[in-house]
């Protein structure tokens, strides 16, 4: 029997495992959205096309499958591209399908037409123009499998009108193989065996993880690592949730809004072993002092990752959960010959002696809410276990630090693009992977404008969403960049009006409530998280409070600016 | 140091874009670029000459590999490898330096492959010395125009 290629496409979707897809229709994909309704496929409408690959993306990092979301061809493929940009930087597998004008009229400036293949070519692992039905199916196998696989990421496919509309035999290719994409994933054994001998001799070494470790379900490996060869662990802020936030071993998030402990123990540590990280210039800092007096062993499926931004001394290619189940497997007898630890006592018992020393704190005030006390309450309230999405800035590092992540997939954050009006759509996406799960946008009063209109999609679809607004009134981590560095020259960053985010909920049909007194915080914010349905939570808190630590950009990690 | 690589590609829409994109989207010099297919019909072959420190050619070698329509890259700067580059020169000519002219196209076995009454064009083939010796000796005469094919480049069967 003969299928069109909008047919093609969504009985694609179902064999590569698609559930849910979000998207907005328009001319271009009328004919995919006209089999929908046949398709046991969910669909979630969305009311601007960048909630739609944020809620993708979210999707994908709360579940570790692929997200998938659909868009028209022109305006409506062009409002993804940030999102598309946030995936590939933080190598979320996301698959986005767009709408483009018949074949005969590419090329001639037709209306909604835009080239989102070109555009897209440098944010994207790889994409396609389908041209001719009879490879739909083919390229659909590919995109899923090449989203997948090695160090994943977002694939594009633009679907002509017309190539939606043809007919053709639907053939399902069995197996995916590309002659020019075969990824390395097996670590080398003469490398593990090297790395295992550099852990044995060393006194002072540190893990520093990245997000591969999640995104490879490696995180149990690492756990068992650090913990039986008493190593202590720093994260970035892909990283958070790869090991427990409640161990001893933990010494929080390196960098620029760093812990003390951590950037002072790459500091002083004698081996770093770089996992699924990629030495980003907020985490080193000014690159020539990073981890000056260690060796650097540096996991990345990613060959490019390595020798990109620092030299390392031995590089890895592998798939991080490989790399470290043979890590382990290649260091478990080690275990019975050698007491790691009395051997890393005296390291591990200075780097605490550092946690004690400058720990993450904040000066707690009677009269006005503090935004670390917020995401400290949040975190006693859901006991950690909440799935928590941050827009970008002051509120997503003050969660980064006081919300202690003990899982992973439980903190998505955009880390790489770092864009505003991520977390809310990102929320949306992760509230559908985990149903089970009370999922937590902490938000500021900039960001959360962003993408406000998808209120609309939440209460539309009942999600238990809650957001929690950190409202100081001002863009707040470019105003502290304007007191430390600019003379406190505000310019540009207060947010004079604002809407009433209490009647904002009510207008769009969720619960609102607002905060102002440091008293009423636990109850109100509890009865928020009780609340059924949707519920923002406009919190009022102290307008100039700053992140800390921090260390200015460019500078070495060690001169922190502290509390 | 000048490196030339060679560059297997899918011969399809778009990965031109995806190479020469690369390269001024992560600040990477492209020096010359060509490309020709090969008797496969679906595989293309590009020669990049281009410039930088080890690390960046380092960079510049993976990021090419991770782009999903290439095959395979080989550096062959460190290879015994053959080079050549064409070179078509149109010179002023008049009856007092015609003869040099002609000695120089001689000597460097260049033909001669266009006349007029005051010019000269000559296609000059070689590596990459002999090209730059070429162009540095008939500047003196005075060159209206150049148009240069960029290097192609192949590996030698022998390598010892």
């Amino acid at each position: 029997m003969e299928l069109s290629g909008a047919q093609i496409l969504l009985e694609c979707l179902k064999r590569e495992g698609v559930e849910v897809i979000f998207g907005f229709p328009g001319g271009a994909v009328i004919d995919i959205y006209n089999e929908l309704p046949n398709s046991s496929l969910k669909h979630v409408l969305v009311r601007h096309e960048q909630g739609a690959i944020h809620a993708a993306d979210g999707f994908a990092r709360a579940s570790g499958k692929v997200g998938c979301c659909l868009v028209t061809s022109g305006p409506g493929a062009t409002n993804t591209v940030t999102g598309i940009a946030t995936a590939y930087m933080d190598s979320i597998p996301v698959v986005i399908l767009t709408g483009q004008v018949p074949t005969p009229l590419i090329g001639n400036d037709a209306f909604q037409e835009v080239d989102i293949v070109g555009i897209t070519r440098p944010c994207t692992k790889h994409n396609y123009l389908v041209k001719d039905v009879s490879q739909l199916a083919h390229v659909i196998r590919q995109a899923f499998y090449l989203a997948r696989t090695g160090r994943p990421g977002p694939v594009l496919v633009d679907l002509p009108k017309d190539v939606m509309q043809k007919k053709t035999k639907f053939v399902w290719p069995d197996d995916v193989k590309m002659r020019s994409y075969n990824p390395n994933i097996k670590p080398h054994a003469g490398q593990i065996k090297k790395v295992a001998q550099l852990i044995r001799d060393a006194e002072r070494p540190i893990i520093y993880a990245g997000g591969g470790v999640i995104t490879s379900k490696g995180h149990e490996a690492l756990t068992w690592l650090a913990q039986n060869l008493h190593i202590p662990v720093t994260a970035t802020l892909m990283g958070l949730g790869c090991f427990p936030g409640k161990d001893k071993l933990w010494l929080g998030m390196l960098g620029m809004h760093g812990t003390y402990a951590a950037n002072m123990a790459i500091n002083n540590a004698d081996l770093v072993l770089a996992v699924g990280a990629r030495f980003d210039d907020r985490v080193t800092g000014k690159v020539s002092t990073f981890a000056p007096l260690a060796t650097l062993v540096h996991v990345d499926i990613d060959p490019t990752s390595i020798q990109k931004n620092v030299s390392v001394h031995v590089p890895l290619v592998a798939d991080c959960r490989l790399a470290l189940e043979a890590l382990k497997e290649e260091l478990t007898p080690s275990l019975a010959e050698y007491d790691f630890e009395t051997g890393h006592l005296p390291w591990v018992s200075k780097v605490r002696a550092w946690a004690k020393e400058h720990p993450l704190t904040y000066k707690p005030s009677e009269t006005t809410i503090k935004p670390q006390s917020v995401v400290e309450t949040l975190h006693e309230l859901t006991k950690g276990e909440a799935v928590i999405c941050t827009e970008v800035g002051q509120h997503q590092m003050w969660a980064a630090q006081f919300y202690t992540f003990n899982e992973p997939n439980c903190f998505l954050s955009s880390g790489g693009l770092g864009t505003m009006g991520y977390g809310f759509p990102a929320a949306i996406g992760a509230q559908f992977a985990r149903p089970d799960k009370l999922v937590i946008d902490i938000a500021g009063d900039g960001s959360i404008q962003m993408n406000i209109q998808e209120l609309a999609t939440s209460v539309c679809n009942n999600l238990g969403v809650k957001i929690v607004i950190l409202n100081n009134g001002y863009l707040g981590m470019v105003r502290q960049w304007q007191e430390l560095f600019y003379n406190k020259n505000y310019s540009s960053t207060c947010m004079d009006a604002q809407p009433d985010f209490v009647k904002l909920a009510e207008a769009y049909g969720a619960t609102g409530f607002r905060i102002t007194a440091p008293g009423d915080l636990t109850r109100v914010l509890k009865q928020a998280l009780e609340t059924p349905g949707t519920v923002i939570v406009d919190v009022r808190v102290e307008r100039e409070e700053n992140v800390y630590p921090m260390v200015p950009a460019g500078a070495s990690l060690t001169d922190m600016l502290l509390v | 140091m000048r490196h030339i690589l060679s560059v297997t590609v899918e011969n399809e829409p778009g990965v031109l874009s995806r190479v020469a994109g690369l390269f001024s989207g992560r600040g990477f010099n492209i020096e010359s670029l060509n490309v020709g297919p090969t008797l496969d019909p679906g595989v293309s072959v590009m020669t990049i000459t281009t410039e930088g420190d080890e690390q960046i050619i380092e960079q510049i070698v993976k990021q090419l590999r991770k782009l999903i329509t290439v095959i395979k890259v080989v550096d062959l700067t460190d290879l015994k490898s053959v080079l050549r580059e064409m070179v078509l020169l149109k010179v002023n000519a008049n009856d007092a330096n015609r003869a040099e002219i002609l000695r120089t196209v001689d000597i460097f076995r260049c033909k001669v492959v266009d006349v007029s009454i005051d010019e000269l064009t000559i296609e000059a083939t070689g590596n990459y010395e002999k090209i730059s010796a070429i162009v540095g000796l008939l500047t003196r005469f005075g060159v209206k125009e150049v148009s240069r094919s960029g290097m192609v480049a192949m590996k030698r069967s022998i390598q010892n």
